[in-house]
Parts: C-alpha cells; structure tokens; sequence
C-alpha cells in the first residue's frame, strides 16, 4: 500500500486489492455488457438486413416517408450531448463538482430534447398511417414490404428510445449524486460507466440515421 | 488528480462527428446507385469508431479493452453472414 | 501444487470454528448475501426445484409412452409436458447447473480471489433467475405452453392458444441472469487471479467456464431479442416472422438457433471442466496436453456459434447454406476429439481411485463419447433428413445433456461437497448411485436411438405398436435413472449433519480452493494471499503410492 491508497481506501470494495484493479474490473465488465448489447441489438440489425437484401426496392420506397429533417437533428442532438457526456467524465475526474453537475443535466436534457423530437415523429408517423396495424395504409407497390419496413423501423427506434430512456434516469440520479458530492477523491468509476453507456446508445443512432432515414438516395 | 484528455480533443471529436453527419445526410441526395448504401454505412462505421476511440476512450486502453469491443461487431457479422448465405442463396431474391 | 502457503493435510480433520455457513446465519442474512459461496448455494436449491418439477414432466411423459395408445393424457397435455420439460431443464436447470453453483462456488477460490469482480450483480443475478422462473412456473400453473421449448414462428405466434408470452417472459427474464453471471465470470477471471496465477496455470475449470461466459455473454442476448420480438408479434399481430408481409418464419429459426445451438455448450463446456479436474485428480496425474484441453475449450466456443444451421436441414433454408452448415459442424468434432484423446491419454499409467466423483467422470467420457460421435450422424445432411425429429434426435442430445452435462454435474458435486459443506458423502452410497445413473441412463436413451433409427417421430403421445418393446426398456430406464438421482438427494442431505468431516483436502487435490479449511472462511483463505508459481495438476503417482481415495 502506497499513500495515494489511504484516501482511496474507503472506496476499494473487499474483494478488490486496490483501486486500479476495481476500475479496471468495472471498465472491462462495462464493455463485456456493451458486446450483448450490440448483440442485443444485432437481432433487429440482422431483420433488418435480410429484408433489405430482400425487399430492396420496397424498403427504399418505404423509407422516403421518414422524415429525415427530424431524423437528422436528432442525430445532431445525441452528438453532442455524447460531447456534455465526454466532459462530464473528465470533470469527474478533475474533481468539479458543479461543472460535473451540469454536464450531467445538460446530457440529460439533449436526450430530453431527442425524445421529444421522437415524439413528435412518432406523432406525425401516426397521423400519416404508418403504424403497422394502427391504420397503416400505403398507397405504392407491395404495401406488405411497406408495412415491414415500418415495423423493423418501430422496433429498432422504440429499443432505442427505451435505452435513451433508462440513460436519461441514470444520468438525473448521478447528476443528484454529483450534486451532493458522491463523486469526489476519485471515485469517478460510476461516471465513466454510465458514459460508456450513453456513447453507445449514441454509436447505435449513427447507424439508424442512415438505415432507416437513408436507404436509398432521396 | 487524475490524468484527463485535453478539451480541444473532445472539441475537434465532436466537429469531425457533426462533419460526418453532414456528409451522409447530403450523399443521400445524389443518386449514386449501390454506392449510396455502402458510402453510408461506411460513414456510419467511421462514425461509430470515432466516438469509441476519443469519447469512450478506447485510444489508451489496454488490448483486452479492445478486445471487448470488436467482439461484439464480430459476433454480429458472423449472425448476418451466416444467415445471409442461407437468404442469398435461395433463388427468391428480387 | 507447491504454492508459498503449506496446509498439513488431515485425513481426519475438525470443523473449522467459523466458516462462510455459520458466519451469520437467518434468512434474511442468505437473501442479502454477497458471499459468493452461499449464492452458489441458494442456486442450487433453486435449480433443484426446477429439476424435480421438469423431472416430473419427464416420468409423466414416460408413463405415457408406455403404451402405444394415448391413454394416460390428451395429446394436448403430451404438448405441454414437453415443453415444460424442455423449457424447465435447458433454461432453468441445464445453463445454470454448473456455471451458477460449482461455478459460483469455486471459481474465486481457484483463482485465488476474496469473491467475484461484483457480488452486488452476482446475487441481482440470482434475483433475476427466481423472478424468470416465477413467471415460466405461473405459465405452467395456469395452464402451460404447447410450442416445444422452440417456441417456433408461425405457431408462437399465431395459433398457439396457451400462455406463450408469459413463458417466453419467464426465458426472456432469465436470460440477463445468464449475462449477468458470464459478464461478473470474465471480469474475475481476468482481474482477480492470484499472484503467478498466469493463464497456462489456470485449472482447466477456469478455462472451461470463461469459455462458457463468453458465449453466455455474445448469444443470450440474440435469443432475448428473438423472444421478445416474437412475443411483440403475438401481441401485435403483424411482425418481422408474418408470412402475410412478406416475413419469414425460418428467419426466427435462424435467430434462436444462434443462440442455442451455442447453448448446447454452455451446456457441456463446463462440464468438460469438471472432468479434467476429477479426472487428474483421481488418476493422480499431470494432465495430458494442457495447452490442447484449454485451447479446445475456446475452439468450442467459437466454432460453436458457426454451426446453427444443422437443426435446419429439413426446414426451407437454402441447400447451399445446409452444405456449409454441414462441413462447419464436423469442424466442432476436432476439439471435442481432442478433449476425450487427452483425458483418456490422461488415464494412462496414472494410478486410478474409482472413488464416486472418477466414475461420474468416466461415465462422462463414455456418454458423451456416444452423444458426439451420433452428433456427427446429424451434422451428416442426408442421413439428419431421414432421421430429423425422430427420437435418435432426442437420444442423441440426451447423450450430451443428461450423459454428459448431469453426469459432469454430480461429479463435480460430490468432488467439491466436502469443500461446501465440510463434510463427506458415505462412498459406498456414492459409488451405487453413480453406478445406477449411469445404467439406467443407457437403458432409457439407447433403445431410443433404434426408435429413432427406425422411425418413431419425437413429440406424439401415441404410436404404432411395434414400437413399444423398446418404449417399455426406455421406461423402465427412466425408472432406474430416477432412483440413481434420489438417492445422492438423500445421502447428500443425511451427510450434512452426519456425514465424516473432510478436513481441508480430502483428495489432496492441487487447486487453490483445496488450501483454505473447508467450509471455508467466509472471505475464502482467512489473511494469507494464495501465491502460484507452478502449473496445475503437478500430482504424482509415485509419491500417492499408498493413497486410497476410493475408500475415504
């Protein structure tokens, strides 16, 4: 045991020897979970393929009624609160508790902003009959293809807007955390965890953008 | 304290990211045939390894840190592969 | 292994005063426990009620088969007896058996570590495995599930008239369980070794079972989102596997294969594990090509996951990709081969105890032996045509499952019960029931693989009349099968308060987990820090000359 362990010692859990271990432990078990989740993801990603390959034409069609304004800025929008996200861990680690603060709210009102948006996509999606089974209704060639693309379409967004969800409360209870000085003297381990998750969830939108909003050219 | 990034990293990161969005969201106005899938998922996966390396740090990490990361990716493209070479080979695509 | 701590070795040694039970006892101390070791042990109760019920299901299904005629239930009630059995045994006993009780148990203390990398995670696990199995159990209670344990599109989804989404709930739940405990498994295996413990010192268990978490981690999830997407189509009515849209059921065939076909390796991975610990411990030898063993393990695992296609042959997927899913599955074969080579090569001139846990072990051998050899049958694409949902399917899984994987499981049980609990089964109890499982187990499944080869299809409550001799044999071996597991359950239970105290090692087995007292304390080896300098298994023959474990 060296000095810099004495402050860090009441963070070491018992099973640990010291806390490089423990972060590194936490670090890798957090990517292990990020593997199930691309694969987690990887089934809707798999459909979604297979039918592409197959109904190419019809998804291209489909996918022309996306709105790709909306689709776009939320693009933007996770961007850059993954940037507030970046920032925050390494106020984290610098000790900053309001800036760390902050940053933490301010992710957590861009994923606002990004499901609001959602929300009023999903809204529009409805009122122009696009949700399977609720009043879908299509006008051009193979209306089933159509309807297809449309499911794969709710179901890869809905997974997602549920994790940006979950994100959304876990970055409010650390920004509460943070607020009352959880994080300091270099127990910063659960913000980097919950920005791995955050950037992930922001790594699975840069892949929906261009599938989904931009199959084909426009 | 803790070693940190340098800011202009994560500044130049997010630019780079906003830049690439943009050129995906414009390619997919030109007509470009097949190229129009493969310039979008390249940009997508650009996008993906850009946001791994400098957000989440993967530059710097240890090689099993790495590891864990392209497991998932590879696993992924052995589920598509091998099914696809059951749908592509069945004489009812378009 | 000589290793910096030296325990003297006490063949007739005292309980030590505090251990891991008796630290602090009460119910509410065990359902708030993060002591690794006791939530192996709340596992094991837990996987022993799904046993019985689906062990149940199992004897009904027999009765029934019994006689050519459908006479003692309904068809209908046949349809949900198999797939409580099946849902039951894979889900909630076969995938947890080893990884969450022996696993749970040993692991840390083979690694030399105080506990898991996150018992908070390892104990939510168990949570998450209660609550799945609560919803399967309420699904049976209120009246099953008829799908198989498959769960097939468009049946699942469209004409199933029975709670399949309740079901697929209770899979879907126990699923995170299964990443959760594969996620805590590599980051320990990784992080928490001992000093010296580098990876070509690692017992083989361990590599077996970070085999395991792996694909326990890269296919649970495919098949959470298999079922949750299919349970979304039940709701919804139009889904991704809706032949009316343009969707195709096989692509669900093709989504849950990829998880359980490398489920099958969670099944029997960690059982190659246990059998290269008893199997060196009990033949007092170094182990035959250590590199190949621990490198076959991870060849399993990853070739694992290229191979699903074989189970579906008869369906419409391409003959293209069945040819290359044929040739991909011989390629599993070489890994397994090596496996079996090198245990037998193991046995060779060792000095070999036939002590109970060394005959479930050799029984291992010789069942899975017959389970992977009749593998290849079915990896053959004309010969798994004619035999395709025959009953030489049902033998031939059974082989590796029940032959291989259950037989693993009470090896490694009984091996490692005097560390649980402190004391020792009575052998000569053992030694009969490792012996009546494994003949009621070949009379039970051989005569099925003739069935099979004959014709007799898998899931029907009645046939033809000639197929019934061999019918009765299977019935009568389900019989003996079923005392062969009752009695371990009453002497395992007897021996907790009656049984001999063990002492620290009483096979003077090399691991770790054998240098701390048994039980052990409750943060595994009190204040010393095991140090490794040496490979696993460096026992000898010569110097155990006069050692007889069999008769401990």
């Amino acid at each position: 045991m060296n000095t810099t362990t004495t402050i860090e010692a009441g963070l070491v859990h018992q099973q640990f020897d010291d806390i490089g271990q423990q972060r590194e432990a936490a670090k890798l078990g957090m990517w292990i979970f990020l593997a199930t989740e691309v694969l987690f993801f990887g089934g809707l990603f798999l459909s979604y393929t297979v039918y592409r390959f197959v109904y190419g034409h019809a998804f291209v069609e489909a996918s022309r009624k996306l709105d790709v304004v909306i689709g776009g800025t939320n693009t933007a929008v996770l961007l850059i609160s993954s940037l507030l996200m970046a920032f925050a861990v390494r106020a984290s680690k610098l000790d900053q508790r309001r800036m760390l603060t902050g940053l933490l709210l301010g992710t957590a009102f861009l994923g606002c902003v990004f499901m609001l948006l959602k929300g009023v996509e999903y809204h529009k999606d409805y009122v122009d009959h696009l949700v399977p089974r609720m009043g879908f209704k299509w006008e051009g060639a193979d209306p089933g293809n159509a309807e297809l693309f449309y499911w794969i379409y709710f179901a890869m967004t809905g997974l997602h807007a549920i994790h940006v969800t979950v994100g959304i409360g876990i970055l409010l209870v650390l920004a509460l955390l943070a607020w009352r000085n959880t994080f300091s003297n270099g127990n910063h381990n659960t913000i980097e965890i919950a920005g791995l998750y955050w950037h992930f969830v922001d790594i699975v939108w840069c892949f929906l953008f261009p599938l989904l909003y931009l199959v084909g050219h426009r | 304290m803790e070693k940190v990034v340098d800011p202009k990293i994560y500044f130049r990161t997010a630019i780079a990211l906003l830049l690439l969005l943009a050129a995906t969201w414009m390619i997919a106005y030109i007509n470009l045939g097949l190229f129009n899938l493969i310039a979008a998922l390249a940009i997508a996966i650009t996008k993906a390894i850009v946001i791994a390396l400098f957000f989440m740090h993967i530059k710097g990490s240890s090689r099993l840190l790495h590891l864990a990361a392209i497991a998932g990716v590879m696993w992924l493209l052995i589920l598509i592969s091998l099914t696809l070479s059951d749908f592509l080979t069945r004489g009812w695509t378009q | 292994m000589k290793t910096a701590i030296e325990i003297d070795i006490q063949t007739e040694g005292e309980m030590p005063r505090e251990h891991y039970l008796n630290v602090k006892t009460g119910v509410k101390a065990w359902l708030l426990t993060m002591d690794h070791k006791r939530i192996g042990i709340l596992y094991l109760w837990t996987i022993l009620v799904f046993f019985l019920i689906a062990s149940v299901a199992a004897a009904m299904m027999r009765i029934e088969l019994l006689t050519p005629q459908g006479d003692f239930v309904t068809n209908e009630t046949y349809n949900k007896l198999f797939t409580i059995h099946g849902v039951l045994m894979v889900w909630f006993f076969l995938i947890p058996s080893i990884p969450t009780v022996l696993g749970n148990f040993a692991i840390p203390m083979m690694i030399g570590a105080r506990d898991v990398a996150f018992p908070k995670l390892n104990l939510l696990s168990w949570y998450i495995f209660v609550a799945g199995g609560a919803l399967t159990l309420w699904a049976i209670i209120h009246g099953g599930v008829d799908t198989g344990w498959t769960f097939y599109t468009p049946y699942s989804t469209t004409y199933a008239n029975s709670h399949v989404i309740t079901m697929a709930a209770g899979v879907f739940v126990a699923g995170f369980s299964s990443i959760i405990t594969g996620m805590n498994f590599m980051a320990t295996i990784h992080k928490m070794r001992a000093a010296g413990l580098t990876w070509f010192r690692l017992p083989l268990f361990i590599w077996s079972m970070y085999a395991t978490s792996v694909i326990l981690v890269l296919a649970t999830p495919v098949l959470a989102i298999t079922l949750a997407v299919m349970c979304v189509e039940r709701i919804w009515g139009v889904g991704i596997f809706d032949p009316k849209l343009g969707g195709d059921p096989i692509l669900f065939q093709h989504m849950f294969w990829f998880y359980s076909h490398p489920a099958v390796y969670i099944m029997i991975l960690p059982g190659m594990g246990v059998v290269s610990e008893l199997i060196t411990c009990f033949s007092r030898k170094q182990i035959f090509g250590y590199g190949f063993v621990a490198a076959a393990s991870m060849a399993i695992a990853v070739l694992g996951f290229l191979v699903w296609g074989h189970h579906m042959f008869v369906s419409s997927q391409s003959v293209y990709a069945g040819m290359v899913f044929s040739i991909l599955s011989f390629l599993v074969a070489i890994p397994s081969a090596i496996k079996v080579f090198n245990w037998t090569a193991t046995l060779h001139k060792g000095s070999i105890h036939f002590a109970t846990p060394m005959l479930y072990a050799l029984g291992f051998i010789g069942l899975f032996t017959i389970g992977g050899m009749t593998g290849l049958f079915l990896a053959t694409l004309a010969v798994d045509v004619h035999v395709h949902d025959s009953y030489f399917v049902i033998a031939h899984f059974h082989y590796i499952m029940v032959g291989g994987m259950v037989m693993a499981f009470m090896g490694g049980l009984h091996y490692w019960w005097p560390k649980i609990t402190g004391r020792l089964y009575p052998e000569m109890a053992g030694k009969l029931a490792a012996l009546t499982t494994f003949l009621g187990f070949n009379l039970t499944f051989f005569p099925q693989f003739i069935l099979g080869y004959l014709g007799m299809p898998r899931r029907y409550h009645a046939y033809p009349p000639e197929f019934q001799m061999f019918n009765v044999l299977s019935t009568a071996g389900a019989s003996i099968l079923g005392i062969g597991y009752l009695l371990p359950l009453i002497y395992f239970l007897w021996s907790l308060k009656f049984g001999r105290v063990a002492g620290p090692n009483p096979w003077r087995a090399t691991g770790l987990e054998w240098q701390t007292p048994s039980p052990p304390p409750k943060h595994n080896f009190e204040d010393k820090t095991p140090i490794v300098t040496e490979k696993p298994y460096s026992y000898s023959a010569k110097e155990d000359a006069d050692l007889n474990l069999a008769s401990i």
